[in-house]
Protein backbone atom coordinates (compact mmCIF):
# COMPACT_ATOMS: atom_id res chain seq x y z
CA UNK A 1 0.00 0.00 0.00
CA UNK A 2 1.47 3.35 -1.03
CA UNK A 3 1.84 6.07 1.55
CA UNK A 4 -1.11 7.99 0.08
CA UNK A 5 -3.49 5.05 0.36
CA UNK A 6 -2.10 4.31 3.79
CA UNK A 7 -3.12 7.83 4.84
CA UNK A 8 -6.58 7.40 3.29
CA UNK A 9 -7.12 4.05 5.05
CA UNK A 10 -5.88 5.41 8.37
CA UNK A 11 -8.18 8.40 8.09
CA UNK A 12 -11.22 6.25 7.32
CA UNK A 13 -10.35 3.88 10.16
CA UNK A 14 -9.97 6.75 12.60
CA UNK A 15 -13.25 8.36 11.51
CA UNK A 16 -15.11 5.03 11.56
CA UNK A 17 -13.97 4.03 15.03
CA UNK A 18 -14.52 7.53 16.40
CA UNK A 19 -18.05 7.68 14.97
CA UNK A 20 -18.95 4.29 16.36
CA UNK A 21 -17.66 5.10 19.83
CA UNK A 22 -19.21 8.56 19.81
CA UNK A 23 -22.65 7.22 18.93
CA UNK A 24 -22.41 4.98 21.99
CA UNK A 25 -21.04 7.73 24.27
CA UNK A 26 -23.00 10.63 22.82
CA UNK A 27 -26.47 9.09 22.85
CA UNK A 28 -26.91 8.91 26.64
CA UNK A 29 -25.34 12.37 27.03
CA UNK A 30 -27.71 13.81 24.43
CA UNK A 31 -30.70 12.05 26.02
CA UNK A 32 -29.83 13.46 29.41
CA UNK A 33 -29.20 16.95 28.05
CA UNK A 34 -32.48 16.90 26.15
CA UNK A 35 -34.67 15.67 28.98
CA UNK A 36 -33.08 16.53 32.31
CA UNK A 37 -33.81 19.63 34.36
CA UNK A 38 -30.79 19.10 36.57
CA UNK A 39 -28.75 22.21 37.43
CA UNK A 40 -25.68 20.55 35.90
CA UNK A 41 -27.36 20.54 32.51
CA UNK A 42 -26.10 23.93 31.38
CA UNK A 43 -22.48 23.39 32.52
CA UNK A 44 -22.37 19.96 30.85
CA UNK A 45 -23.87 21.43 27.72
CA UNK A 46 -21.14 24.08 27.71
CA UNK A 47 -18.38 21.51 28.17
CA UNK A 48 -19.73 19.45 25.28
CA UNK A 49 -19.80 22.55 23.08
CA UNK A 50 -16.28 23.73 24.01
CA UNK A 51 -14.52 22.03 21.07
CA UNK A 52 -16.68 24.13 18.74
CA UNK A 53 -15.18 27.39 19.94
CA UNK A 54 -11.69 26.45 21.12
CA UNK A 55 -8.80 26.47 18.67
CA UNK A 56 -7.84 22.83 18.04
CA UNK A 57 -4.32 23.64 19.22
CA UNK A 58 -5.61 24.56 22.67
CA UNK A 59 -7.48 21.30 22.89
CA UNK A 60 -4.49 19.41 21.55
CA UNK A 61 -2.16 21.11 24.00
CA UNK A 62 -4.18 20.18 27.06
CA UNK A 63 -4.71 16.66 25.81
CA UNK A 64 -0.99 16.32 25.29
CA UNK A 65 -0.40 17.49 28.84
CA UNK A 66 -2.99 15.14 30.32
CA UNK A 67 -2.08 12.10 28.24
CA UNK A 68 1.69 12.58 28.52
CA UNK A 69 3.85 10.79 31.11
CA UNK A 70 3.36 13.65 33.59
CA UNK A 71 -0.39 14.03 33.07
CA UNK A 72 -2.89 12.22 35.28
CA UNK A 73 -4.35 10.20 32.41
CA UNK A 74 -0.83 9.36 31.22
CA UNK A 75 0.12 8.11 34.67
CA UNK A 76 -3.04 6.07 34.80
CA UNK A 77 -2.45 4.47 31.41
CA UNK A 78 1.15 3.73 32.29
CA UNK A 79 0.11 2.09 35.52
CA UNK A 80 -2.40 0.02 33.58
CA UNK A 81 0.43 -1.10 31.34
CA UNK A 82 -0.91 0.58 28.19
CA UNK A 83 1.92 3.10 28.01
CA UNK A 84 1.25 6.72 27.12
CA UNK A 85 -1.21 7.63 24.41
CA UNK A 86 0.31 10.62 22.58
CA UNK A 87 1.69 9.77 19.15
CA UNK A 88 -0.35 6.57 18.95
CA UNK A 89 -3.49 5.73 16.99
CA UNK A 90 -5.40 5.14 20.26
CA UNK A 91 -4.41 8.60 21.40
CA UNK A 92 -5.80 9.99 18.14
CA UNK A 93 -9.10 8.16 18.69
CA UNK A 94 -9.40 9.60 22.18
CA UNK A 95 -8.61 13.12 20.96
CA UNK A 96 -11.08 12.75 18.07
CA UNK A 97 -13.81 11.64 20.43
CA UNK A 98 -13.43 14.80 22.47
CA UNK A 99 -12.99 17.01 19.44
CA UNK A 100 -16.04 15.67 17.59
CA UNK A 101 -18.31 15.25 20.62
CA UNK A 102 -20.51 18.29 19.88
CA UNK A 103 -21.10 17.06 16.34
CA UNK A 104 -22.64 13.90 17.76
CA UNK A 105 -24.40 15.30 20.78
CA UNK A 106 -26.07 18.39 19.34
CA UNK A 107 -28.03 16.76 16.49
CA UNK A 108 -29.07 13.93 18.80
CA UNK A 109 -30.04 16.34 21.54
CA UNK A 110 -32.20 18.32 19.11
CA UNK A 111 -33.83 15.14 17.88
CA UNK A 112 -34.56 13.92 21.41
CA UNK A 113 -35.85 17.32 22.51
CA UNK A 114 -38.35 17.40 19.69
CA UNK A 115 -39.69 13.93 20.47
CA UNK A 116 -43.38 13.93 21.13
CA UNK A 117 -43.70 13.28 24.86
CA UNK A 118 -47.17 11.85 24.45
CA UNK A 119 -45.76 9.11 22.20
CA UNK A 120 -43.52 7.94 25.03
CA UNK A 121 -46.42 8.16 27.48
CA UNK A 122 -48.60 6.16 25.14
CA UNK A 123 -45.92 3.49 24.87
CA UNK A 124 -45.74 3.37 28.66
CA UNK A 125 -49.49 2.76 28.90
CA UNK A 126 -48.98 -0.07 26.38
CA UNK A 127 -46.64 -1.80 28.85
CA UNK A 128 -43.31 -0.69 27.37
CA UNK A 129 -40.55 -0.30 29.96
CA UNK A 130 -38.26 2.75 29.78
CA UNK A 131 -35.58 0.89 27.76
CA UNK A 132 -38.21 -0.58 25.52
CA UNK A 133 -39.67 2.89 24.89
CA UNK A 134 -36.24 4.24 24.09
CA UNK A 135 -35.46 1.63 21.47
CA UNK A 136 -38.91 1.21 19.93
CA UNK A 137 -40.20 4.79 20.01
CA UNK A 138 -37.43 7.30 20.66
CA UNK A 139 -34.74 5.86 18.39
CA UNK A 140 -36.96 5.32 15.32
CA UNK A 141 -38.46 8.77 15.66
CA UNK A 142 -35.04 10.36 16.13
CA UNK A 143 -33.65 8.56 13.09
CA UNK A 144 -32.86 11.71 11.10
CA UNK A 145 -30.98 12.99 14.14
CA UNK A 146 -28.91 9.81 14.36
CA UNK A 147 -28.08 9.99 10.68
CA UNK A 148 -27.05 13.64 10.88
CA UNK A 149 -24.98 12.98 14.00
CA UNK A 150 -23.16 10.01 12.44
CA UNK A 151 -22.41 11.76 9.16
CA UNK A 152 -21.28 15.01 10.75
CA UNK A 153 -19.08 13.17 13.24
CA UNK A 154 -17.51 11.05 10.53
CA UNK A 155 -16.90 13.99 8.21
CA UNK A 156 -15.62 16.23 10.96
CA UNK A 157 -13.16 13.59 12.17
CA UNK A 158 -11.86 13.15 8.65
CA UNK A 159 -11.23 16.87 8.43
CA UNK A 160 -9.45 17.40 11.72
CA UNK A 161 -5.90 18.67 11.57
CA UNK A 162 -4.73 20.77 14.48
CA UNK A 163 -5.55 18.28 17.20
CA UNK A 164 -3.97 15.46 15.18
CA UNK A 165 -0.79 17.38 14.69
CA UNK A 166 -0.55 18.27 18.36
CA UNK A 167 -1.27 14.86 19.77
CA UNK A 168 -0.47 12.44 16.99
CA UNK A 169 2.34 13.96 15.06
CA UNK A 170 3.12 12.52 11.69
CA UNK A 171 3.90 8.81 11.93
CA UNK A 172 3.04 6.96 8.69
CA UNK A 173 0.54 4.17 9.29
CA UNK A 174 -0.04 5.26 12.87
CA UNK A 175 -1.02 8.92 12.99
CA UNK A 176 -0.37 10.34 9.51
CA UNK A 177 -3.95 11.03 8.40
CA UNK A 178 -5.06 12.68 5.15
CA UNK A 179 -5.08 16.26 6.32
CA UNK A 180 -1.56 15.88 7.66
CA UNK A 181 -0.46 14.19 4.43
CA UNK A 182 -1.80 17.13 2.40
CA UNK A 183 0.04 19.55 4.65
CA UNK A 184 3.26 17.58 4.12
CA UNK A 185 2.87 17.66 0.36
CA UNK A 186 2.28 21.40 0.37
CA UNK A 187 5.29 21.95 2.61
CA UNK A 188 7.37 19.89 0.20
CA UNK A 189 5.91 21.84 -2.74
CA UNK A 190 4.45 18.59 -4.18
CA UNK A 191 1.34 20.39 -5.43
CA UNK A 192 0.34 17.54 -7.75
CA UNK A 193 -0.15 15.03 -4.94
CA UNK A 194 -1.68 17.70 -2.73
CA UNK A 195 -4.25 18.36 -5.48
CA UNK A 196 -5.23 14.73 -5.69
CA UNK A 197 -5.78 14.38 -1.98
CA UNK A 198 -7.37 17.79 -1.43
CA UNK A 199 -9.62 17.43 -4.46
CA UNK A 200 -10.65 13.98 -3.32
CA UNK A 201 -11.61 15.28 0.11
CA UNK A 202 -13.56 18.16 -1.39
CA UNK A 203 -15.55 15.78 -3.54
CA UNK A 204 -16.08 13.42 -0.62
CA UNK A 205 -17.36 16.20 1.65
CA UNK A 206 -19.73 17.43 -1.05
CA UNK A 207 -21.13 13.96 -1.73
CA UNK A 208 -21.60 13.27 1.97
CA UNK A 209 -23.60 16.45 2.50
CA UNK A 210 -25.75 15.95 -0.61
CA UNK A 211 -26.47 12.40 0.48
CA UNK A 212 -27.30 13.47 4.03
CA UNK A 213 -29.65 16.26 3.03
CA UNK A 214 -31.52 14.16 0.53
CA UNK A 215 -31.97 11.27 2.94
CA UNK A 216 -33.05 13.56 5.77
CA UNK A 217 -35.40 15.33 3.39
CA UNK A 218 -37.01 11.98 2.61
CA UNK A 219 -37.22 11.01 6.29
CA UNK A 220 -38.71 14.34 7.24
CA UNK A 221 -41.09 14.15 4.28
CA UNK A 222 -42.63 11.12 5.93
CA UNK A 223 -41.98 8.65 3.10
CA UNK A 224 -40.72 6.18 5.67
CA UNK A 225 -42.08 2.80 4.86
CA UNK B 1 -57.42 -1.66 54.06
CA UNK B 2 -60.43 -1.94 51.83
CA UNK B 3 -59.79 -4.57 49.19
CA UNK B 4 -63.35 -4.82 47.95
CA UNK B 5 -64.60 -4.37 44.45
CA UNK B 6 -64.59 -1.06 42.77
CA UNK B 7 -62.03 1.62 42.20
CA UNK B 8 -60.69 3.47 45.19
CA UNK B 9 -58.83 6.58 44.17
CA UNK B 10 -57.43 9.14 46.55
CA UNK B 11 -55.03 11.70 45.17
CA UNK B 12 -53.56 14.95 46.29
CA UNK B 13 -51.11 16.99 44.30
CA UNK B 14 -50.40 20.65 43.91
CA UNK B 15 -49.64 22.80 40.92
CA UNK B 16 -49.01 26.48 40.57
CA UNK B 17 -52.57 27.21 39.56
CA UNK B 18 -54.61 24.63 41.37
CA UNK B 19 -54.65 21.77 43.80
CA UNK B 20 -56.05 18.35 43.01
CA UNK B 21 -57.64 16.79 46.06
CA UNK B 22 -60.01 13.89 45.48
CA UNK B 23 -61.16 10.85 47.37
CA UNK B 24 -63.40 8.67 45.25
CA UNK B 25 -64.99 5.28 45.39
CA UNK B 26 -66.12 4.35 41.90
CA UNK B 27 -67.98 1.30 40.67
CA UNK B 28 -65.79 -1.52 39.39
CA UNK B 29 -67.77 -1.85 36.20
CA UNK B 30 -69.50 0.31 33.64
CA UNK B 31 -68.59 3.78 32.52
CA UNK B 32 -67.72 6.52 34.97
CA UNK B 33 -67.62 9.98 33.46
CA UNK B 34 -65.33 12.63 34.92
CA UNK B 35 -67.14 15.75 33.95
CA UNK B 36 -66.32 19.41 34.28
CA UNK B 37 -64.98 22.52 32.59
CA UNK B 38 -61.52 22.49 31.13
CA UNK B 39 -58.99 23.12 33.86
CA UNK B 40 -61.12 21.49 36.55
CA UNK B 41 -58.57 18.72 37.09
CA UNK B 42 -60.34 15.83 35.41
CA UNK B 43 -57.46 15.03 33.05
CA UNK B 44 -54.97 15.39 35.91
CA UNK B 45 -56.99 12.90 37.93
CA UNK B 46 -56.96 10.49 35.02
CA UNK B 47 -53.19 10.90 34.62
CA UNK B 48 -52.74 10.23 38.33
CA UNK B 49 -54.71 7.02 37.97
CA UNK B 50 -52.53 5.98 35.04
CA UNK B 51 -49.36 6.87 36.92
CA UNK B 52 -48.40 9.42 34.27
CA UNK B 53 -48.66 12.12 36.90
CA UNK B 54 -46.87 11.68 40.19
CA UNK B 55 -49.12 12.33 43.14
CA UNK B 56 -49.46 11.23 46.70
CA UNK B 57 -52.37 8.97 47.26
CA UNK B 58 -53.91 5.59 46.97
CA UNK B 59 -55.35 3.63 44.08
CA UNK B 60 -56.81 0.18 43.95
CA UNK B 61 -58.77 -1.36 41.13
CA UNK B 62 -61.11 -4.23 41.93
CA UNK B 63 -58.94 -5.38 44.79
CA UNK B 64 -55.50 -4.81 43.26
CA UNK B 65 -53.51 -2.04 44.83
CA UNK B 66 -51.58 0.02 42.27
CA UNK B 67 -50.42 2.76 44.56
CA UNK B 68 -50.25 3.40 48.27
CA UNK B 69 -48.00 5.32 50.63
CA UNK B 70 -45.10 2.89 50.28
CA UNK B 71 -45.35 1.64 46.80
CA UNK B 72 -46.22 3.04 43.42
CA UNK B 73 -46.39 0.89 40.30
CA UNK B 74 -44.81 2.57 37.30
CA UNK B 75 -47.11 3.20 34.35
CA UNK B 76 -45.95 0.25 32.28
CA UNK B 77 -46.67 -2.19 35.09
CA UNK B 78 -50.27 -1.09 35.58
CA UNK B 79 -52.74 -3.28 33.69
CA UNK B 80 -54.60 -0.32 32.24
CA UNK B 81 -55.16 1.20 28.87
CA UNK B 82 -55.27 4.89 28.07
CA UNK B 83 -56.81 6.59 25.06
CA UNK B 84 -55.47 10.10 24.63
CA UNK B 85 -57.27 13.19 23.44
CA UNK B 86 -55.12 13.76 20.40
CA UNK B 87 -54.16 10.90 18.18
CA UNK B 88 -51.21 9.06 19.64
CA UNK B 89 -50.52 6.45 16.99
CA UNK B 90 -46.84 5.79 16.42
CA UNK B 91 -46.20 7.42 13.04
CA UNK B 92 -43.34 5.09 12.13
CA UNK B 93 -45.42 1.94 12.53
CA UNK B 94 -48.21 0.59 10.35
CA UNK B 95 -51.70 0.22 11.79
CA UNK B 96 -51.03 -3.49 12.25
CA UNK B 97 -47.82 -2.88 14.18
CA UNK B 98 -49.45 -0.11 16.19
CA UNK B 99 -52.16 -2.57 17.19
CA UNK B 100 -49.63 -5.26 18.08
CA UNK B 101 -47.45 -2.91 20.14
CA UNK B 102 -49.26 -3.46 23.41
CA UNK B 103 -50.64 -6.87 22.46
CA UNK B 104 -47.13 -8.34 22.13
CA UNK B 105 -46.07 -6.91 25.44
CA UNK B 106 -48.55 -8.80 27.59
CA UNK B 107 -48.09 -12.51 28.32
CA UNK B 108 -50.12 -14.72 25.99
CA UNK B 109 -51.98 -16.17 28.96
CA UNK B 110 -53.33 -12.75 29.92
CA UNK B 111 -54.75 -11.91 26.51
CA UNK B 112 -58.49 -11.87 26.86
CA UNK B 113 -59.24 -9.88 23.75
CA UNK B 114 -58.07 -11.43 20.50
CA UNK B 115 -56.38 -9.45 17.78
CA UNK B 116 -59.03 -10.20 15.18
CA UNK B 117 -61.77 -9.55 17.70
CA UNK B 118 -60.55 -6.01 18.40
CA UNK B 119 -60.00 -5.33 14.70
CA UNK B 120 -63.51 -6.52 14.06
CA UNK B 121 -65.16 -4.54 16.90
CA UNK B 122 -63.71 -1.30 15.69
CA UNK B 123 -64.13 -2.03 12.00
CA UNK B 124 -60.44 -1.83 11.12
CA UNK B 125 -59.88 -4.86 8.92
CA UNK B 126 -59.46 -2.77 5.74
CA UNK B 127 -56.99 -0.43 7.45
CA UNK B 128 -54.41 -2.72 9.03
CA UNK B 129 -51.80 -2.33 6.32
CA UNK B 130 -51.94 1.44 6.14
CA UNK B 131 -49.65 3.95 7.78
CA UNK B 132 -51.28 6.25 10.39
CA UNK B 133 -50.77 9.33 8.23
CA UNK B 134 -53.13 7.82 5.63
CA UNK B 135 -56.04 7.60 8.09
CA UNK B 136 -58.76 10.09 8.89
CA UNK B 137 -59.01 11.50 12.42
CA UNK B 138 -61.87 9.17 13.30
CA UNK B 139 -60.08 6.12 11.94
CA UNK B 140 -56.95 6.98 13.91
CA UNK B 141 -58.89 7.24 17.13
CA UNK B 142 -60.56 3.89 16.43
CA UNK B 143 -57.12 2.33 15.96
CA UNK B 144 -55.99 3.93 19.22
CA UNK B 145 -59.01 2.45 21.03
CA UNK B 146 -58.43 -1.01 19.55
CA UNK B 147 -54.73 -0.82 20.42
CA UNK B 148 -55.65 0.06 24.01
CA UNK B 149 -58.14 -2.81 24.26
CA UNK B 150 -55.58 -5.30 22.94
CA UNK B 151 -53.65 -5.02 26.19
CA UNK B 152 -56.68 -6.69 27.84
CA UNK B 153 -56.73 -3.94 30.47
CA UNK B 154 -58.31 -4.13 33.90
CA UNK B 155 -59.15 -0.45 33.65
CA UNK B 156 -59.78 1.64 30.56
CA UNK B 157 -59.03 5.35 30.82
CA UNK B 158 -60.26 7.69 28.12
CA UNK B 159 -59.26 11.32 28.02
CA UNK B 160 -61.78 13.14 25.84
CA UNK B 161 -61.22 10.69 23.01
CA UNK B 162 -63.68 12.54 20.78
CA UNK B 163 -62.90 16.16 21.48
CA UNK B 164 -60.30 16.56 18.73
CA UNK B 165 -62.67 15.15 16.12
CA UNK B 166 -65.21 16.85 13.93
CA UNK B 167 -68.90 16.17 14.41
CA UNK B 168 -69.06 13.55 11.72
CA UNK B 169 -66.15 11.54 13.13
CA UNK B 170 -67.69 11.79 16.59
CA UNK B 171 -70.92 10.31 15.32
CA UNK B 172 -68.85 7.60 13.66
CA UNK B 173 -67.06 6.60 16.88
CA UNK B 174 -69.83 6.90 19.48
CA UNK B 175 -71.61 3.71 18.35
CA UNK B 176 -68.33 1.80 18.73
CA UNK B 177 -67.89 3.11 22.26
CA UNK B 178 -71.45 2.10 23.07
CA UNK B 179 -70.82 -1.38 21.73
CA UNK B 180 -67.76 -1.67 23.96
CA UNK B 181 -69.78 -0.51 26.91
CA UNK B 182 -72.27 -3.29 26.27
CA UNK B 183 -69.75 -6.01 25.36
CA UNK B 184 -66.89 -5.55 27.79
CA UNK B 185 -66.90 -5.80 31.53
CA UNK B 186 -63.84 -3.59 31.85
CA UNK B 187 -64.49 -0.54 34.01
CA UNK B 188 -64.03 2.63 32.02
CA UNK B 189 -63.26 6.12 33.27
CA UNK B 190 -64.19 8.64 30.63
CA UNK B 191 -63.14 12.28 30.82
CA UNK B 192 -65.41 14.68 29.02
CA UNK B 193 -66.71 18.19 29.03
CA UNK B 194 -69.52 17.36 26.62
CA UNK B 195 -72.78 16.74 28.42
CA UNK B 196 -74.18 14.86 25.43
CA UNK B 197 -71.37 12.27 25.52
CA UNK B 198 -71.81 11.83 29.24
CA UNK B 199 -75.56 11.40 28.87
CA UNK B 200 -75.03 8.84 26.18
CA UNK B 201 -72.25 6.72 27.64
CA UNK B 202 -71.98 7.10 31.39
CA UNK B 203 -73.49 5.04 34.17
CA UNK B 204 -71.83 6.98 36.92
CA UNK B 205 -70.83 10.63 36.99
CA UNK B 206 -68.18 12.54 38.89
CA UNK B 207 -68.54 16.30 38.55
CA UNK B 208 -65.38 18.20 39.19
CA UNK B 209 -64.48 21.81 39.67
CA UNK B 210 -61.19 23.38 40.62
CA UNK B 211 -59.50 20.12 41.50
CA UNK B 212 -62.30 18.88 43.73
CA UNK B 213 -65.27 16.59 43.39
CA UNK B 214 -68.48 18.60 43.53
CA UNK B 215 -70.99 15.81 43.04
CA UNK B 216 -70.78 12.12 42.38
CA UNK B 217 -73.14 9.22 41.94
CA UNK B 218 -75.22 7.23 39.47
CA UNK B 219 -75.96 9.16 36.28
CA UNK B 220 -79.71 9.74 36.69
CA UNK B 221 -79.50 10.71 40.32
CA UNK B 222 -76.55 13.01 39.89
CA UNK B 223 -77.89 14.82 36.86
CA UNK B 224 -81.13 15.51 38.70
CA UNK B 225 -79.43 17.30 41.56
CA UNK B 226 -80.06 21.00 41.82
CA UNK B 227 -77.04 21.80 43.93
CA UNK B 228 -74.33 21.36 41.33
CA UNK B 229 -72.63 24.68 41.79
CA UNK B 230 -71.62 24.99 38.19
CA UNK B 231 -74.40 22.69 36.94
CA UNK B 232 -74.46 21.79 33.33
CA UNK B 233 -75.53 25.26 32.33
CA UNK B 234 -77.52 25.01 29.11
CA UNK B 235 -77.32 21.23 29.18
CA UNK B 236 -78.82 20.75 32.63
CA UNK B 237 -81.37 18.00 32.45
CA UNK B 238 -82.11 14.43 33.35
CA UNK B 239 -81.68 11.03 31.81
CA UNK B 240 -84.65 8.69 31.85
CA UNK B 241 -84.32 4.96 31.28
CA UNK B 242 -87.27 3.79 29.27
CA UNK B 243 -88.54 0.91 27.19
CA UNK B 244 -90.20 1.40 23.82
CA UNK B 245 -93.85 0.41 24.02
CA UNK B 246 -96.62 1.17 21.56
CA UNK B 247 -95.78 2.65 18.16
CA UNK B 248 -98.09 5.11 16.46
CA UNK B 249 -97.29 4.58 12.81
CA UNK B 250 -99.77 7.14 11.58
CA UNK B 251 -98.07 10.04 13.31
CA UNK B 252 -94.57 8.51 13.36
CA UNK B 253 -94.36 8.50 17.11
CA UNK B 254 -93.63 5.86 19.63
CA UNK B 255 -94.24 5.64 23.33
CA UNK B 256 -91.36 5.22 25.70
CA UNK B 257 -92.45 3.86 29.07
CA UNK B 258 -90.53 4.60 32.22
CA UNK B 259 -91.23 3.99 35.87
CA UNK B 260 -94.23 6.10 36.64
CA UNK B 261 -95.16 7.36 33.20
CA UNK B 262 -94.49 7.51 29.51
CA UNK B 263 -93.30 9.96 26.91
CA UNK B 264 -93.95 10.20 23.19
CA UNK B 265 -90.85 10.36 21.04
CA UNK B 266 -90.31 10.58 17.34
CA UNK B 267 -90.43 7.13 15.77
CA UNK B 268 -87.31 5.83 14.16
CA UNK B 269 -86.84 2.56 12.33
CA UNK B 270 -84.44 1.05 14.86
CA UNK B 271 -86.86 1.58 17.76
CA UNK B 272 -88.55 -1.79 18.00
CA UNK B 273 -91.01 -2.42 20.80
CA UNK B 274 -89.30 -3.67 23.91
CA UNK B 275 -86.00 -1.96 23.23
CA UNK B 276 -84.40 -0.11 26.14
CA UNK B 277 -83.52 3.47 25.46
CA UNK B 278 -81.97 6.38 27.27
CA UNK B 279 -83.97 9.57 26.99
CA UNK B 280 -82.54 12.96 27.71
CA UNK B 281 -84.90 15.66 28.89
CA UNK B 282 -83.27 19.04 29.28
CA UNK B 283 -84.38 21.40 32.01
CA UNK B 284 -84.85 24.21 29.51
CA UNK B 285 -87.35 22.09 27.53
CA UNK B 286 -89.77 21.67 30.45
CA UNK B 287 -92.37 24.17 31.45
CA UNK B 288 -94.73 23.85 34.40
CA UNK B 289 -98.48 24.27 34.52
CA UNK B 290 -100.80 24.09 37.50
CA UNK B 291 -103.49 22.28 35.51
CA UNK B 292 -103.31 20.00 32.47
CA UNK B 293 -103.77 22.09 29.38
CA UNK B 294 -104.69 20.01 26.34
CA UNK B 295 -105.37 22.98 24.10
CA UNK B 296 -101.79 23.43 23.09
CA UNK B 297 -99.19 21.80 20.90
CA UNK B 298 -97.05 20.04 23.46
CA UNK B 299 -97.77 16.30 23.46
CA UNK B 300 -95.97 15.20 26.56
CA UNK B 301 -97.84 16.17 29.70
CA UNK B 302 -96.90 14.49 32.93
CA UNK B 303 -98.27 14.91 36.43
CA UNK B 304 -95.49 15.59 38.90
CA UNK B 305 -94.80 16.75 42.39
CA UNK B 306 -92.43 19.56 43.23
CA UNK B 307 -89.55 18.40 45.38
CA UNK B 308 -87.27 21.34 45.54
CA UNK B 309 -87.10 24.90 44.25
CA UNK B 310 -83.49 26.01 43.98
CA UNK B 311 -81.73 29.13 42.84
CA UNK B 312 -79.97 28.75 39.56
CA UNK B 313 -76.66 30.24 38.51
CA UNK B 314 -78.21 33.48 37.42
CA UNK B 315 -80.80 35.17 39.67
CA UNK B 316 -83.21 35.41 36.73
CA UNK B 317 -83.77 31.67 36.54
CA UNK B 318 -84.85 29.01 38.98
CA UNK B 319 -84.17 25.29 38.87
CA UNK B 320 -87.07 23.12 40.01
CA UNK B 321 -86.68 19.48 40.82
CA UNK B 322 -89.81 17.41 40.39
CA UNK B 323 -90.79 13.80 40.63
CA UNK B 324 -93.12 12.05 38.23
CA UNK B 325 -93.79 8.59 39.51
CA UNK B 326 -90.32 7.52 40.61
CA UNK B 327 -88.49 9.50 38.01
CA UNK B 328 -86.87 12.84 38.77
CA UNK B 329 -87.05 15.76 36.36
CA UNK B 330 -85.45 19.18 36.34
CA UNK B 331 -87.16 22.26 34.98
CA UNK B 332 -85.59 25.63 34.43
CA UNK B 333 -88.03 28.52 34.74
CA UNK B 334 -87.68 32.24 35.00
CA UNK B 335 -87.70 33.23 38.63
CA UNK B 336 -90.72 35.43 38.00
CA UNK B 337 -92.71 32.44 36.70
CA UNK B 338 -91.70 30.35 39.71
CA UNK B 339 -92.85 33.17 41.96
CA UNK B 340 -96.16 33.70 40.15
CA UNK B 341 -97.00 29.98 40.32
CA UNK B 342 -95.94 30.01 43.97
CA UNK B 343 -94.05 26.79 43.48
CA UNK B 344 -93.19 25.05 46.72
CA UNK B 345 -92.25 21.51 47.72
CA UNK B 346 -95.05 18.91 47.62
CA UNK B 347 -97.16 20.92 45.18
CA UNK B 348 -98.81 18.87 42.46
CA UNK B 349 -98.20 20.33 39.01
CA UNK B 350 -98.07 19.32 35.35
CA UNK B 351 -94.90 19.08 33.31
CA UNK B 352 -95.10 20.20 29.71
CA UNK B 353 -92.14 18.63 27.94
CA UNK B 354 -91.29 20.14 24.62
CA UNK B 355 -88.45 17.91 23.45
CA UNK B 356 -87.31 14.44 24.34
CA UNK B 357 -84.07 13.21 22.81
CA UNK B 358 -83.12 9.58 22.50
CA UNK B 359 -79.45 9.44 23.35
CA UNK B 360 -78.87 5.70 23.30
Amino acid sequence: MGPEWQAVWLTLKLAGITTLLLMIIGTPIAWWLARSRHWLRQPVFAVVALPLVLPPTVLGFYLLMMLGPDGFIGQLTERLGIGTLPFTFEGLVLASIIYSLPFTVQPLQNAFASLNESMLETAATLRASPWDRFFTIAVPQARPGFLTAAVLTFAHTIGEFGVVLMIGGNIPGETRVLSVAIYDHVEALEYGQAHWLAGGMLLFAFLVLVGLYSINGRLAGGVVK
Amino acid sequence: MNQGNGILARFRCGFETFQLDVDLQLPGQGVTALFGHSGCGKTTLLRCMAGLQTAEGYLSVNGDCWQDDHHRLPVHQRPLAYVFQETSLFPHLSVHRNLSYGYQRIPAGQRQIGFDQAVDWLGLSHLVNRMPEKLSGGERQRVAIARALLTSPRLLLMDEPLSALDRKSKQEILPYLETLHQTLDIPMVYVSHAASEVARLADHVVMMDNGRVMAEGPLQETLARTDQPFALEEDAGVIVNAVIGERDTRWHLCRADFEGGSLWVRDEPQLESGRSVRLQVLARDISIALAPNHEQSIQNLLPARVEQVATDQSPGTTLVRLQSGDTPFLARLTSRAAHQLQLAPDMDVWLQIKTVAIVD
